[in-house]
């Protein structure tokens, strides 16, 4: 068999080539796979850490009943009871932090009520929906309604 | 309203973003898997009348699946993260695993039968070539002048298993193709287990039409004569094959004819409308039915071999197209229709865009110009020793 490996030589030069490669790939993977990664599943462990490093930006409705219970209690009456503070005034946690410093600008209703109650077939037929030009002719929307609660 | 969209669309479907590039992408890959399959037929079951196309057929594989990943990679931008896929493997991903079916197709299958079957010729041409080419040929001998009668019958052995793995490798790399488009559960068009089926045999189909006309074509420039009894065997398996693919095609369809789940009448007025010159025109009657009866013609009747050549010529170049056509209605005809059943929206083909048609054209010439390069490398037929 001695003689048959002689002859095989080309065929171990080749499997001595893919090892290297092979090799080669583990070093360099083994140098640019981020540490962490696969930890937790398929992405970098510590990018958790860095994005619970950047600023917050919501504060979530809790805070803002601190010091806003009047609207809180105002909402707490209507269906926009489930409709978190935010999601109609923006990320406030800067102003949560130091309301003195920064105040909230106000939402222009025109744009902001439409976003979530414009006619759209896609809705599901029992979300209260109108054509805003039909319903209030340009009007804004807090004309008539109260945004914190809504029901006429 | 958009223009071109009909009916209601949910936002994000009235674009489409799988482009002519992914409808290129099953094309090649197909060519590929055909063309391999074919080669195989000569290595393991012995058909010796295809042997003169056996290294095109090779190299037409090689050409073809260098070219594979280059439309994705233009689809997605971004091409030096491709390798991540190798980095990072995420094993629950099919597209992502895809990566590994393509490297061991390529590595452990094309690239190692080619060169242990060519191994002999690059020997002898790296004595005898003069000029920076030798180098070429002296780095692929691998530092090995050996070509005893030993050393090739051990090069045949190693051969005629790595085309046994490479039969199964070609199956699962088209299969795949079909495997990823078939398991997309959301989408009424795509989501059947026939898919990758269908995939794997319109592969074949195409792959073997394309090796036939490539052979007629490279004779024609070498100034060598067509082997008839070769182009005859080919032209059956490529009838045999086709009616295989025809049948799973035409099952696929009666079975969702007779089913008429939610999604028919959408699918079926899909058909009749933006789909009809693509489907049922060239794909089906142009594509399909009319070089199947070429074919079929050239298997009932006894014709001259000018006749012949000419009728597998027109067959072939027909089947290109109707398999092109089949890819496309696949890819495109997927997004043209709502998952609400509800509207329609249109493919708009632009021309110098990144994906545009003409870099779909460029990456369909490519392989054919590395085709070239690589059979001036290495030749088709065997160089006597000097
Ligand atoms: C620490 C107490 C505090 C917290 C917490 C707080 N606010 Fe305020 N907020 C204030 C004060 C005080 C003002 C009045 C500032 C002024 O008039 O200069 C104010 C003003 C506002 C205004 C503008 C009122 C106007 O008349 O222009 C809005 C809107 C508002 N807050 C929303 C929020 C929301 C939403 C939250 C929760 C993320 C929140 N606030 C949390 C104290 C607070
Ligand atoms: C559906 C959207 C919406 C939600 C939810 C909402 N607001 Fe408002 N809020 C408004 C609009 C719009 C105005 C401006 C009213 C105006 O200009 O008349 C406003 C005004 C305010 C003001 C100014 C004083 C006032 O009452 O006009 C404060 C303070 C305020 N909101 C706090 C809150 C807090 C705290 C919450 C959560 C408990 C909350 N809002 C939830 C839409 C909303
Ligand atoms: C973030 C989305 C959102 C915004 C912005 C929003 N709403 Fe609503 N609205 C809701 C939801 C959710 C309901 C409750 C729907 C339900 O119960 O089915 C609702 C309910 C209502 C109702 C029906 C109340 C009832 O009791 O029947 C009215 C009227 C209404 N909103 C008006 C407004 C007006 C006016 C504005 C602008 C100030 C506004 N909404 C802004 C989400 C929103
Ligand atoms: C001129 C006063 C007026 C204005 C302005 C107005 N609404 Fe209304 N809206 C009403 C009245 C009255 C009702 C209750 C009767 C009804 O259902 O038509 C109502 C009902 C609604 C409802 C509940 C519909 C349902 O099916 O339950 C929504 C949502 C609503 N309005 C949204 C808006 C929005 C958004 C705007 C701003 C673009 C707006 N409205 C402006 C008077 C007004």
């Amino acid at each position: 068999m001695a003689g048959g490996w002689r002859h095989a030589r080309h065929l171990i030069v080749l499997a001595l080539v893919v090892a290297a490669g092979l090799g080669a790939f583990l070093i360099l993977r083994g140098a640019v796979v981020p540490a962490g990664f696969g930890k937790l599943g398929h992405y970098r462990a510590g990018a958790i850490d860095d994005n619970r490093r950047r600023p917050v930006s919501f504060a979530g409705q809790a805070t803002c009943a601190d010091c806003h219970d009047k609207q809180v209690e105002a909402r707490s009456k209507g269906k926009h009871r489930i409709v978190s503070c935010e999601a109609c005034h923006g990320p406030q946690a800067r102003h949560a932090d130091d309301p003195e410093k920064l105040k909230p600008v106000l939402p222009d209703t025109a744009i902001l009520c439409r976003r979530c109650h414009e006619k759209d077939p896609a809705k599901p037929a029992h979300f209260p929906q109108v054509a805003s030009t039909d319903h209030s002719g340009g009007a804004a929307c807090n004309a008539c309604h109260q945004p914190h609660a809504p029901k006429m | 309203m958009h223009p071109g969209v009909e009916g209601f669309m949910y936002p994000n479907e009235v674009e489409l973003q799988w482009s002519i590039l992914i409808v290129l992408y099953p094309y090649i890959t197909g060519l590929v898997a055909g063309a391999f399959i074919l080669a195989s037929l000569e290595r393991v079951f012995k058909v010796a009348a295809v042997k003169p196309t056996y290294r095109l057929a090779l190299l037409t594989a090689l050409a073809f699946l260098l070219v594979a990943p280059l439309p994705l990679q233009l689809h997605l931008g971004h091409p030096e993260r491709s390798f991540e896929m190798y980095l990072t493997p995420n094993r629950s991903s099919a597209m992502a695993m895809f990566g590994f079916v393509y490297l061991w197709y390529l590595m452990v299958v094309l690239l190692l039968e080619i060169w242990l079957d060519y191994r002999a010729d690059i020997v002898r041409m790296s004595q005898t070539t003069r000029g920076p080419v030798r180098w070429i040929y002296k780095v692929l001998t691998l530092g090995s002048q050996d070509i005893s009668p030993e050393a090739r019958k051990i090069d045949d052995t190693v051969g005629w298993i790595v085309t046994i793995i490479g039969i199964p490798s070609a199956f699962l790399l088209h299969g795949y193709v079909g495997f990823i488009f078939g398991s997309v559960k959301a989408n009424a068009w795509w989501s059947t287990p026939l898919m990758p089926v269908v995939f794997l045999f319109s592969a074949m189909v195409s792959g073997i039409a394309a090796v036939m006309l490539l052979y007629m074509v490279v004779s024609r420039f070498q100034k060598q004569v067509v082997d008839m009894r070769c182009l005859d065997t080919i032209a059956k398996y490529l009838f045999y094959v086709f009616l295989i693919d025809f049948s799973l095609e035409m099952l696929d369809l009666i079975h969702r004819i007779y089913e008429a789940d939610e999604s028919f009448r959408t699918l079926d007025f899909m058909v009749q409308t933006r789909l009809y010159m693509s489907q049922v025109v060239i794909q089906i009657c142009i594509g399909t039915v009319v070089p199947l009866a070429l074919l079929g013609w050239t298997q009932v009747r006894r014709l001259s071999d000018g006749v012949r050549r000419a009728m597998y010529a027109t067959a072939g170049v027909l089947t290109l197209i109707g398999i092109f056509a089949m890819r496309w209605n696949v890819v495109i005809g997927g997004q043209l229709f709502s998952k609400s059943y509800l509207g329609y929206t249109t493919y708009k083909l632009e021309f110098a865009t990144r994906e545009g048609l003409l870099p779909a054209i460029v990456l369909m010439i490519l392989p054919l110009a590395i085709l070239w390069v690589l059979l001036k490398l290495l030749p088709l037929s065997e160089k006597e020793a000097a």
